[in-house]
């Protein structure tokens, strides 16, 4: 019952910012905020409902094999809930940092069509409606990148919509073949018939998702676009795509697809493995030679998405527990990493690290939180980063890998390089600075909140905490009969 | 066999144009051209010889091809549809921006 | 809902006041006409053909549920039929003949109304889209429930749409602007 709304909400959102807010921008930040306000509270609740187990919902009516059914196990109640958080701190920050850009109530309806998209990937259990609601995921990113209206944000935004498209035609036509081999488009049937299907049709229908999903997440060998839609783009808006839209569109669509529906093919977990690793080492040593603010984070992006694809190969339950625990821990001190850039970006009018310094009396907040968001992704103790990598990098150990554990150690080492360079250059270099504006209280208390589940979520492996919180994801997962029968049985 | 190895074709100058091409508009259309060559495929998948289209009419049912890759067919061709009309709007907005559809020249974006 | 929609978009007073083909008025009354719309030919057939094509188009709309075609086909009738008189006589003459912000709500509400359609299925009938009405006899054309309201509504949205899309796209002046 509850399943649809998560995507009548930001939908309907949508269209009525359209219709009346055109007259009053207030409309726009007044219904943005109550939707996805609204649908955090419901993705937490039905994380909690879900509780291992998984819910279907037929949409229409129409009886599971042949109609199209929304899916709610732990997985994508754990992906809604990450979505959905960055989502509301994001519109948050956009009330300030968006007036500044003008022309507020387009952005906020696309944002909400952004939203439509990524709940509907993550909930469908059809994989043709999850390449429709990939596209209307990507369209509003491809229109949002380009809104700052800047010869850079163009550029950057034709880039990504090519490769955008490009990759979505490898999509479609894997799903061609996907559906000529077995028949159906319902995800949990062609889990069934694959087992029965040639070797050979496996590699290229994984061949060609792995072009395509590898394409939006932005793993090594096709990372091209992100440095610049990701740095370009406003500040909310690039930590939406760098903290949820490749995971949902890449991460999240690659486990569902390899583990659940294709079981797992050993060769395409050695190539995670493998591109997983190029894309912490060289994007590691790219985010270092950057002087863009936003840009180095950027890189740094990829790098921790490699991390979440090593984790994902190994398959081991380690593995995928560390991988799982990671992309949340990206998601939060990524966006709050990408909020300091824009606020620096808006309170001094440049991003390049050579002309800032002094930030720690003028911008507190931004500085504060920062310094949290870069202990945390460059992996020490208390914060929650420390946790995901060691529990990877253990993984890698126990898989009998001790290379890989020695090559994630190595990236981790340059992901802090890279944070401490804005730490030193950015934000306490001896550069006299013009403030040209307050960072106003909405911002502030999106850095801050996300500062704070930086600093609690290490709790999530905390025993007690993880057989609720994570176990029953890696479960989903690793068992694949059980996505199967519970989507089909009955 | 030989339809399918036309349609990789298609597929394939498609990909050399926007590989090769340095012309926006031209890649849009090479985008244009790998989009049909999906489409073909698909079609190509539900077709079976001898077959008439999918609709009931009312008089004595006949073998049919397969309607529901023609249905995802038609939702393609309006995503394509999406994908063309906003990749005509960005170019149109590089152009006023960098002056050229050159997309050598356009390089403000760089490491 | 959609009768007073119809009545201000192709509204018959103003396609009235459309120069007739003789050449001297044409200068007087319309001096943008000469320059931005097409020939005296164009112009003619268009006038002829505009409501049949836009006729043709609700037609595929309205029996989408029992012949291919459907809202998108129909639709796209339509917003051809539309993009015609922009071609034939131009900008100007268009922005009067439509109200493009009133095209704009259309636009809007009617992906508003699909949702809406969806939710009363929720509420009626216990799912989301689920076709809540009578299924009525095969092969009439006022049967299979839910399905010819919404191509209605993809008709009128998709119409929109495409014809926006084209608009805002003819609209922006292809100078080089402040190129570097």
């Amino acid at each position: 019952m509850m399943l649809p709304l998560f995507i009548i909400i930001p939908l309907i959102a949508a269209f009525l910012i359209t219709l009346i807010a055109g007259k009053k921008d207030v409309w726009g930040i007044v219904l943005s905020v109550v939707a996805s306000a609204a649908m955090l509270i419901l993705a937490v609740i039905s994380f909690l409902n879900v509780n291992g187990e998984t819910i279907i919902y037929e949409m229409g009516n129409w009886k599971m094999p042949f109609g199209i059914a929304l899916v709610l196990d732990s997985l994508s109640g754990y992906m809604l809930i990450i979505v959905n958080l960055v989502a509301l701190t994001a519109i948050i920050y956009s009330i300030q940092y968006i007036r500044h850009l003008g022309q507020d109530f387009k952005y906020y309806a696309l944002f909400m069509l952004m939203l439509t998209g990524m709940n509907g990937v993550i909930l469908t259990g059809d994989i043709f409606n999850l390449y429709v609601f990939m596209e209307i995921a990507l369209f509003a990113a491809f229109a949002l990148v380009a809104y700052g209206c800047r010869a850079e944000e163009y550029e950057a935004a034709f880039k990504y919509a090519v490769m955008g498209s490009v990759s979505s035609i490898f999509i479609l036509i894997g799903i061609g073949v996907l559906y000529s081999a077995t028949s159906t488009l319902t995800m949990a049937r062609i889990a069934q018939t694959v087992p029965n299907l040639s070797p050979q049709i496996i590699l290229w229908v994984g061949g060609l998702f792995l072009a395509g999903f590898g394409l939006k997440a932005a793993a090594m060998p096709f990372h091209a676009w992100l440095p610049d839609a990701h740095s370009s783009a406003p500040a909310p808006i690039s930590s939406m795509l760098s903290g949820v839209l490749i995971k949902v569109l890449g991460i999240y669509t690659i486990t569902r697809i390899f583990f659940n529906v294709l079981d797992a093919p050993a060769v395409f977990l050695t190539i995670f493995i493998v591109i997983g690793t190029i894309s912490i080492l060289i994007s590691g040593f790219l985010a270092i030679i950057q002087w863009d603010f936003k840009r180095l984070l950027a890189y740094s992006s990829i790098s921790q998405i490699g991390y979440i694809l090593l984790g994902i190969g190994l398959a081991t339950p380690l593995g995928i527990l560390g991988a799982v625990f990671h992309l949340f821990n990206h998601a939060i001190f990524k966006s709050l990493l990408f909020y300091d850039a824009g606020s620096v970006e808006l309170a001094l009018g440049t991003r390049d690290l050579q002309k800032l310094g002094k930030l720690g009396k003028l911008l507190p907040v931004t500085s504060g939180t920062s310094i949290i968001a870069s202990l945390a992704i460059s992996g020490i103790p208390p914060f929650n980063g420390f946790f995901s990598k060691l529990i990877i990098i253990i993984a890698a150990i126990a898989a009998g890998q001790p290379v890989l554990a020695l090559l994630a150690i190595l990236g981790s080492i340059l992901t802090l390089a890279a944070v401490m360079k804005i730490q030193c250059y950015g934000l306490r270099q001896d550069v006299d600075v013009e403030p040209r504006e307050k960072i106003g209280l909405g911002m502030n208390i999106a850095m801050i909140s996300l500062a704070i589940i930086c600093i609690v979520g290490g709790l999530l492996v905390a025993p007690g905490i993880r057989e609720v919180a994570l176990d029953p994801v890696v479960n989903v997962i690793l068992e694949k009969a059980e996505y199967v029968q519970t989507v089909l049985g009955r | 066999m030989t339809v399918y190895l036309l349609c990789f074709a298609l597929f394939l100058v498609g990909v050399y144009g926007v590989i090769a091409k340095r012309d926006l508009i031209k890649i849009i259309l090479s985008i244009g051209i790998m989009g049909y060559a999906a489409n073909l495929f698909l079609i190509l998948f539900a077709y079976k010889h001898g077959a008439t289209f999918p609709i009931l009419t009312g008089g004595k049912v006949s073998p049919m091809v397969d309607p529901l890759p023609q249905a995802l067919v038609l939702t393609s061709i309006v995503i394509e549809l999406g994908t063309t009309a906003l990749l005509v709007a960005l170019v149109v907005r590089l152009f006023q921006k960098y002056g050229t559809f050159d997309i050598a020249k356009i390089r403000r974006l760089r490491g | 809902m959609s009768k007073p929609k119809i009545t201000v978009i192709i509204d018959p007073d103003i396609y009235k006041d459309t120069p007739r083909p003789s050449s001297d008025k044409k200068d007087t009354s319309k001096p943008s006409s000469g320059k931005s719309g097409m020939t005296l030919i164009v112009k003619t057939v268009t006038r002829i053909t505009v409501w049949m094509i836009i006729l043709y188009g609700f037609y595929i709309i309205l029996h989408g549920h029992l012949t291919p075609g459907g809202g998108f086909g129909g639709g796209v009738i339509i917003a051809l039929a539309l993009l015609n008189v922009l071609l034939a006589y131009g900008r100007d003459f268009t922005q009067k003949w439509l109200n493009i912000h009133l095209l704009e709500n259309i636009e809007s509400l009617s992906a508003l109304l699909f949702v809406i359609v969806g939710i009363l299925g929720l509420f009626v009938s216990g799912s989301f889209l689920a076709n809540f009405l009578s299924k009525g006899q095969l092969f009439a054309v006022v049967s299979a429930g839910t399905i010819p309201l919404l191509n209605i509504i993809i008709g009128f949205k998709v119409a929109m749409s495409l014809f926006l899309v084209v608009w805002v796209l003819a609209g922006i002046k292809m100078s080089k602007g402040d190129a570097a």
